[in-house]
């Protein structure tokens, strides 16, 4: 489905993006998803907020289409893609080629070029993987993932890996390309303050199902300073079960 | 803020005595070292280390070979056990000047080749083949890694009784020898793949043949010139057990007939040639994969 219907759609009306319901995934005794409902509209930001093991990772797979789920309903668009906590790139390819992964030719190599461009890497269109930072390869990553144009971007702890520094350049980054392409997007992470940064609205999971669901109202461009930010950092946490001792810096 | 106090001089002076008069076992504990290079020693030394390394390794052959020549003219050794260097130089001479190595070079490379070719594709095949599809790792890989085991020189005799002694036979000996270093590499290289960059052309919606094309070969292709780097150098190994059947031509042709007349300095030239050779296949092998893979951190060209 071509971007800009997605687009329009989106801002027509409340049309969606994602449709789980009942959604089951099971390993061994354990569900790890316990018959989830979600309802992700057009262009929405969520972000998926949770310690390991609490089936974050396990959702963000199945809507990927990597796994496959137990019992339950899900709806997904058709062009889905995925930044990983790791860059994934094949050291084999350049840098462009990574990012029209698959294709050939002038007019990939255009494409490529533009995603380039606009993740800031335009200078290494036909660099090879291992030269790259680690932020750059992940911002390679991002192009790969919003060069198809996805109804879905799916982030895998995107910045986990990456330095403080270069963590914050990537969220605005990140932010730029949303409001431009205006994907879906699902956020898995466990930094509070990134979910709180990036997304419309912050979930967690707790014992297969959803333990929260908030909507982030705080205007945008969000600021840590804000005390509405640190509110509901702070009721964040506690539902999380986390009680912050040290006060955040203002 | 700690920084700061740390550097400031009074609260040094005060406080330095004080430690290491409260705890005077720790008194070398802030003792300082040098570390600080020293201006030219590092790379005049460097300098010294690097020439002596050329010297010794230019020098230490010629040594060798003058104490060989040398033990020649003291008469130490017998000359039709072990000709002198000159001896082997003049070997060499007569076999250029009559033709017999233009003529047995190229005979012998085409053996080896021509085995190589038939036993690398094999092996390549093979190796993609059960790299890739469970079932052929289930069909081909028990039997191969069993076959493997067998010195291949020990097959000669066999292949002697089914392929006779003619031409064909050398080829399969080579043939069989090459197959199995290309399929271990090929198979470990399409194996070794990161199942996450696999994974991550399915999120891309990549085919299988796509995936296969563009993340596995690729990714796979270091693994499958090492192979080919030792099925080349097993190709010739192979070279000189074959040619040892009832050479009419060829390098081991030459050799047979330097055994039957006892020339030793013929033999050794044809010794040197097998050596020139190997070393030679080695150098294009290593420029083949420069060239194949710039993307390799240890062999990159920019």
């Amino acid at each position: 489905m071509p971007s800009t219907d997605l687009h329009i759609l989106a801002a027509s009306g409340p049309r969606d993006a994602v449709e789980l319901s009942g959604v089951r995934r099971v390993f061994g005794e354990r569900a790890v998803l316990d018959g989830i409902d979600l309802t992700i509209r057009r262009g929405e930001f969520i972000a998926v907020l949770g310690p390991s093991g609490t089936g974050k990772t396990t959702l963000l797979r199945l809507l990927a289409g990597l796994d496959k789920a137990d019992g339950g309903r899900l709806l997904v668009p058709k062009t889905r893609s995925v930044v990983f906590q790791e860059p994934r790139l094949i050291p084999a390819r350049r840098v462009w080629e990574n990012v029209v992964l698959g294709r050939r030719g002038a007019q990939a190599r255009r494409e490529a070029a533009a995603a380039l461009e606009e993740v800031g890497l335009g200078a290494h269109v036909d660099a090879w993987p291992r030269t790259l930072s680690g932020g750059e390869a992940q911002r390679v990553a991002l192009a790969r993932a919003l060069v198809r144009e996805p109804g879905l971007l799916l982030l895998d702890e995107p910045f986990a890996a990456l330095d403080a520094l270069t963590r914050i350049r990537m969220h605005d980054l990140v932010l730029q390309l949303w409001r431009r392409h205006h994907p879906a997007v699902v956020l898995v992470t466990h930094d509070v303050d990134e979910a709180i940064l990036l997304a419309d609205r912050v979930l967690a999971l707790s014992n297969g199902s959803w333990g929260l669901d908030e909507r982030v109202e705080i205007k945008s461009p969000r600021d840590r300073s804000d005390p509405a930010f640190a509110a509901l950092r702070g009721r964040l946490l506690a539902e999380l079960g986390v009680r912050p001792t040290i006060a955040p810096l203002q | 803020m700690t920084d700061i106090a740390a550097n400031a001089p009074g609260l040094q002076a005060r406080s330095a005595p004080a430690v290491s008069g409260d705890r005077p076992r720790d008194g070398g504990r802030f003792a300082l070292v040098d570390l600080s290079p020293i201006a030219g020693s590092a790379s005049r030394f460097g300098h010294l280390a690097q020439w002596r390394g050329r010297a010794l390794r230019v020098g230490v052959p010629l040594l060798i070979l003058l104490a060989w020549q040398l033990s020649s003219w003291l008469g130490l050794v017998a000359p039709e056990v072990l000709p002198p260097p000159t001896a082997i130089y003049a070997a060499f001479v007569e076999l250029i000047v009559h033709g017999d190595l233009q003529e047995a070079l190229p005979v012998s490379l085409t053996r080896s080749l021509v085995g190589l070719a038939i036993g690398g594709t094999a092996g390549l095949l093979l190796g993609l083949f059960a790299g890739l599809w469970r079932t052929g790792e289930e069909i081909f890989d028990a039997p191969l890694q069993m076959l493997r085991t067998i010195p291949f020189i020990a097959l000669v005799p066999l292949f002697i009784v089914w392929f006779g002694i003619d031409e064909f036979a050398k080829i399969v000996v080579i043939t069989a020898a090459t197959i199995f270093p290309m399929y271990l590499n090929t198979y470990a290289g399409v194996r070794g793949v990161d199942p996450k960059l696999i994974e991550a052309a399915r999120t891309f919606d990549l085919s299988r043949s796509q995936t296969i094309l563009h993340v596995i070969l690729p990714v796979a292709l270091p693994s499958v010139l090492v192979g080919l780097r030792y099925a080349a150098g097993v190709s010739l190994l192979a070279l000189v057990v074959a040619e040892q059947i009832n050479a009419h031509s060829g390098l081991g042709y030459i050799l047979n007939v330097a055994n039957m007349n006892q020339r030793s300095d013929i033999i050794i030239v044809g010794i040197l040639v097998y050596a020139a050779l190997g070393i030679t296949t080695d150098l294009v092998m290593r420029a083949l994969e420069r060239l194949a893979l710039p993307w390799r951190p240890n062999i990159a060209l920019d």
